[in-house]
């Protein structure tokens, strides 16, 4: 009888480890996130990401539809290699452009997905050209000083 | 000079001689861990003991470690307008390092010094020597049972500290200081990485279990078999364990998110 209480107990310590590990991985990790969907792969090509991250949301008129892969450098023209894991459920016409856009001023980097009016849709392993870099704050300030003392001197002269 | 030169030779001679000792110690306890799980009711005796005793503590500091977060960690977030990133930062704080370090630390003041004490009582009593004549190896019936017992219930203590941490964080966040609920949870799942970080948080505190309990178990068993001895065994258990914690704590976060 002993034993059975024992066991009960330990029983229950185990069940409570299992479900604060649950807890962890669904309602504070991203283990919900990366669901089993499945997924086409797509690739863009960009000339600056500035601070995009894997895994970072890829977004088409706010709503998440896929997430970033892995990020490498293109050996031939020097550009970042972007993968993208679309959620199989959206599908995107095949001159879509891609946008790096931030989420806040200080916020997290995601990826933009805008439509173009194609009639065919993409399909995993496309590549997509039509790509815009993200906004780096320091060619921002960089450009906005240089107006600034362009239009200095011709005030002053 | 000579004199000094002797000292450090001799102290450096004692440290392997100790280092081989305990590392001898381990393989023997690995050696003779089959024949334990052979008999897994004395685990599960052991898991009653260290664990579910050590929960009640478990449970109340870490609550309290993540409202005290979440209070320390909002009222300086909010100076820059950032005060969504409380559940990322409370929850990558209590995964990556709070959770497995707190509940090894503790565990070590409540579980390891009851197996130092324990041991040592039976070492001191000779129950050991009776069990050696008895052709029943202590190593096998003692030692590798709690030392699987503690092995196992430290990864489920430390979870259980990392979860109701940020339940902590989130009474204190949400609840109490009316931060935004869905900010809340959907930054947190953003930052946090179930590969890198709970993963991470599940190793560290299966080396650390591993470290904790090995150290009062060796202390408890190789205590001269004197009442005080026992007493300053189970001090030492405290002092080395936790060294060793924090210690190994620094290896493994410069291994696992050093890069």
């Amino acid at each position: 009888m002993h034993r059975k209480i024992i066991d009960v107990w330990v029983g229950l310590f185990v069940l409570l480890g299992a479900a604060a590990l649950l807890f962890l991985a669904l309602q504070a990790g991203n283990m919900s996130s990366l669901s089993f969907t499945k997924t086409y792969i797509v690739t863009g090509n960009f000339d600056n990401i500035g601070g995009l991250k894997p895994q970072a949301p890829v977004k088409s008129a706010g709503v998440v539809v896929g997430r970033v892969g892995e990020v490498t450098l293109d050996e031939k023209t020097f550009q970042a290699q972007v993968r993208l894991d679309l959620n199989q459920n959206y599908q995107f016409p095949k001159d879509s452009s891609l946008k790096i856009l931030t989420a806040g001023l200080l916020g997290e980097q995601y990826i933009g997905i805008e439509p173009g009016g194609d009639t065919k849709n993409l399909v995993d392993g496309d590549r997509i050209t039509r790509t815009q870099s993200a906004t780096v704050l320091e060619d921002l300030i960089n450009q906005f000083i240089y107006s600034k003392a362009a239009d200095g001197k011709e005030g002053s002269e | 000079m000579i004199r000094a030169l002797e000292a450090s030779g001799r102290w450096t001679r004692e440290g392997l001689e100790s280092l081989g000792f305990a590392t001898r110690a381990f393989f023997n306890l690995l050696r003779y861990s089959p024949g334990a799980f052979r008999r897994p009711t004395l685990i599960t005796e052991q898991i009653h003991f260290i664990g579910n005793y050590s929960l009640v503590i478990t449970i109340v500091s870490g609550l309290f470690v993540g409202l005290v977060l979440g209070l320390q960690f909002y009222v300086n977030l909010i100076q820059f307008g950032a005060e969504e990133k409380l559940g990322p930062l409370t929850a990558l704080s209590l995964v990556r390092e709070l959770g497995p370090v707190v509940t090894a630390l503790l565990f070590a003041g409540r579980a390891g010094t009851s197996l130092t004490a324990e041991i040592g009582l039976m070492k001191a009593g000779e129950q050991l020597t009776a069990m050696e004549m008895m052709a029943v190896n202590p190593v096998q019936r003692v030692l590798a049972p709690r030392f699987w017992g503690g092995v196992i219930a430290m990864p489920v203590l430390a979870t259980v500290f990392s979860a109701v941490g940020i339940i902590g964080s989130y009474l204190v966040g949400v609840k109490m200081l009316g931060l935004d609920e869905g900010a809340f949870w959907s930054q947190m799942q953003a930052g946090v990485d179930v590969n890198r970080d709970v993963l991470s948080s599940v190793i560290k505190s299966f080396v650390f279990g591993i470290a904790v309990t090995f150290t009062a178990l060796f202390q408890g068993y190789h205590v001269k078999p004197t009442p005080a001895d026992v007493a300053r065994a189970t001090t030492r258990t405290v002092v080395i364990a936790s060294l060793l914690v924090l210690g190994l704590d620094f290896v493994m976060t410069a291994m696992m998110f050093g890069q």
